[in-house]
């Protein structure tokens, strides 16, 4: 079976080039991130760290009053080992403002009310400060559609976005984030005792060598399943792939006129930059 | 004779003619200090490369006044630009133009546009329809744009027609990062053709590649220099601006061709006839097809609830 690369070196190369070039050719030189204390996001605040250089990148902490305690302590210790300034605010007075109201909302639906409060904050900042937000999702979640539409999937530009959760953790070791960071359980922290694993069935490692043959090998079916993967986990994952393709795309605009964005009126973003 | 050539591996701005055509002036400059006689730039490197729905843009044709300040330029410098061209009839070319001593002396249409995977160049350009080597003040030359080269016809062609130096502009994006190399998986790729091509053909492999990111997707500079033996005679950063220099002695294509006359024993009827004959009985005419794994078709299924 082709293993997955991890060339840590070359991919740090690549992404902090991505990040300068990407951020300095709008005529900003600063960005924010949602620091959550997990993986994906201490590997973003490091790759733009190095990019830009600490003092131009800086670290949000939004927590809920349920979150881990662990979790900002993680987060706090990302900022120390890579200099960047950090901003606690608070999410617990809104979401529960506003969840007052709606007493009855399950728990997907309040996680995914946080998300998205955290991404106006986020965008807010952005504005004070001059910055682009940074993504943190990485290549597994936006696949598996393991995320929040308009939530921690928003942002401007996202290093991480090619990379499987295998290669975040390869590089993360990499690039210096703390091992307890990069060793623990892998939970989008919502609610108490949510853990990504245990939500998505499966683990990360097993649905990574599987993603990575389906789609950046292109496996077939038959292939997959002669490479030794289980008949239903092959499906399972495939129909989620399909079935979120709609987080990975614009909202579906009725085409009317002769020219309709981003069907016959196609332009780069990086447009004239 | 030999001819001091310069590679400007550049980052351009994306559909903006002007900034690009100062970056241009910037590095003939530096050209010109470093007294070299020639200077290649990357493909459509004047205008940046997923142009998408600005080609009609930054499309210039003989008329244009950007056109006009390039033959100046190259009163100074001979130079290959890399560009959007349009014909009479409004056609869009991604085109090489090699510019000397104030006039166009060729145009290089790219014949391969590249429409599968991330590129969709045959939406926007029209298919260029020659490969021609072509005489400069140097000694005879050839251009071929990026996927060009990845078609082995192209630069057979140009071999057989004359060219002692192939010029390859370039905008050839990063990707496949793999372990255990310094540069990306299509980088490496890069590198042995231009080296297997210089060696097979004898000749000077010259290959102008730009750096930069458009809307995430790098280009992995790593210009480089090779002459008729294989050897790397100058080599460009991967992934950032450079700008490098080299001696082409031609002397070198002279004796690699008296050790290895490959080029002299060409049998081009030879090479025609199987071609005709080809022509009339494609490959994919074949009765024996092999039976594999995935010739079944089978999508994904929906899976039953547990």
């Amino acid at each position: 079976m082709i293993p997955i690369p991890t060339n840590t070196t070359l991919l740090r190369e690549i992404l902090t080039a991505f990040i300068r070039n990407e951020v300095h050719k709008t005529g900003l030189k600063r960005v924010v991130i949602g620091l959550s204390g997990g993986v994906d996001s201490a590997l973003s605040g490091m790759l733009a760290a190095e990019a830009l250089g600490p003092k131009n990148v800086l670290g949000i902490l939004m927590p809920y009053k349920s979150s881990n305690p662990d979790s900002q302590e993680h987060a706090a210790q990302v900022a120390q080992e890579c200099g960047i300034e950090t901003l606690l605010v608070e999410i617990t007075p809104q979401i529960d403002a506003y969840f007052a109201k709606f007493a009855d909302a399950d728990a997907r639906r309040r996680g995914n009310k946080m998300a998205r409060e955290r991404m106006t904050i986020l965008y807010d900042h952005s504005a004070r400060w001059n910055a682009l937000v940074l993504g943190t999702s990485n290549k597994t979640e936006l696949l598996l559609g393991y995320g929040t539409l308009y939530g921690d999937m928003a942002s401007a530009i996202n290093p991480l976005g090619d990379l499987y959760k295998t290669q975040v953790w390869a590089l993360a070791e990499a690039v210096g984030v703390p091992p307890a960071i990069v060793q623990k359980e892998p939970s989008a922290d919502l609610w108490v005792g949510q853990t990504d694993e245990g939500e998505l069935g499966f683990t990360y490692r097993e649905v990574d060598k599987l993603l990575y043959l389906m789609v950046d090998q292109r496996y077939t079916r038959a292939e997959l399943i002669a490479a030794g993967f289980p008949e239903r986990f092959v499906d399972e994952v495939a129909l989620g792939i399909m079935n979120s393709q709609f987080k990975r795309r614009l909202p579906v605009i009725a085409k009317v006129s002769q020219r309709t964005i981003d069907r016959d009126f196609r332009y780069s973003r990086d447009w004239g930059k | 004779m030999s001819i001091r050539t310069a590679i400007a591996q550049i980052n351009p701005k994306l559909g903006d003619l002007q900034a690009n055509l100062a970056l241009y002036e910037a590095r003939i400059r530096q050209g010109i200090e470093n007294r070299a006689e020639l200077l290649l730039f990357p493909e459509l490197s004047l205008t940046g490369y997923f142009l998408r729905d600005t080609v009609p843009n930054v499309a210039l044709t003989i008329h244009s006044a950007e056109m006009t300040a390039l033959k100046k330029l190259s009163r100074d410098l001979p130079f290959v630009a890399g560009l959007v061209e349009e014909s009479a009839d409004h056609r869009f070319f991604n085109s090489a133009v090699y510019f000397e001593d104030g006039e166009i002396r060729h145009v290089h249409r790219k014949v391969y546009l590249p429409t599968y995977g991330m590129f969709d160049e045959q939406r926007y350009f029209a298919r260029g329809d020659r490969v021609r080597a072509f005489d400069s003040k140097f000694g005879r030359l050839a251009l071929l744009i990026c996927e060009d080269l990845w078609h082995p016809s192209t630069i057979y062609l140009a071999a057989l027609d004359g060219a002692l130096a192939v010029i390859c502009p370039s905008s050839s994006p990063l990707r496949g990062v793999v372990d255990d190399q310094v540069q990306d998986d299509n980088a490496r790729y890069w590198e042995m053709i231009n080296r297997a091509y210089a060696e097979t053909y004898s000749l000077f492999m010259l290959y102008a590649n730009r750096c930069g990111f458009e809307d995430g997707v790098g280009f992995w500079g790593g210009s480089e220099i090779v002459d008729p033996f294989g050897q790397r005679l100058a080599k460009g950063k991967y992934y950032d601006e450079d700008f490098i220099v080299s001696e082409l002695a031609f002397e070198a294509v002279r004796r690699k061709r008296t050790m290895s006359p490959l080029l002299r024993d060409e049998d081009m009827d030879l090479t025609i006839n199987e071609l005709i004959r080809i022509r009339e009985r494609p490959a994919a005419a074949t009765k024996v097809v092999p039976k594999l794994k995935s010739s079944r078709v089978q999508g994904f299924r929906k899976p039953k609830k547990r």
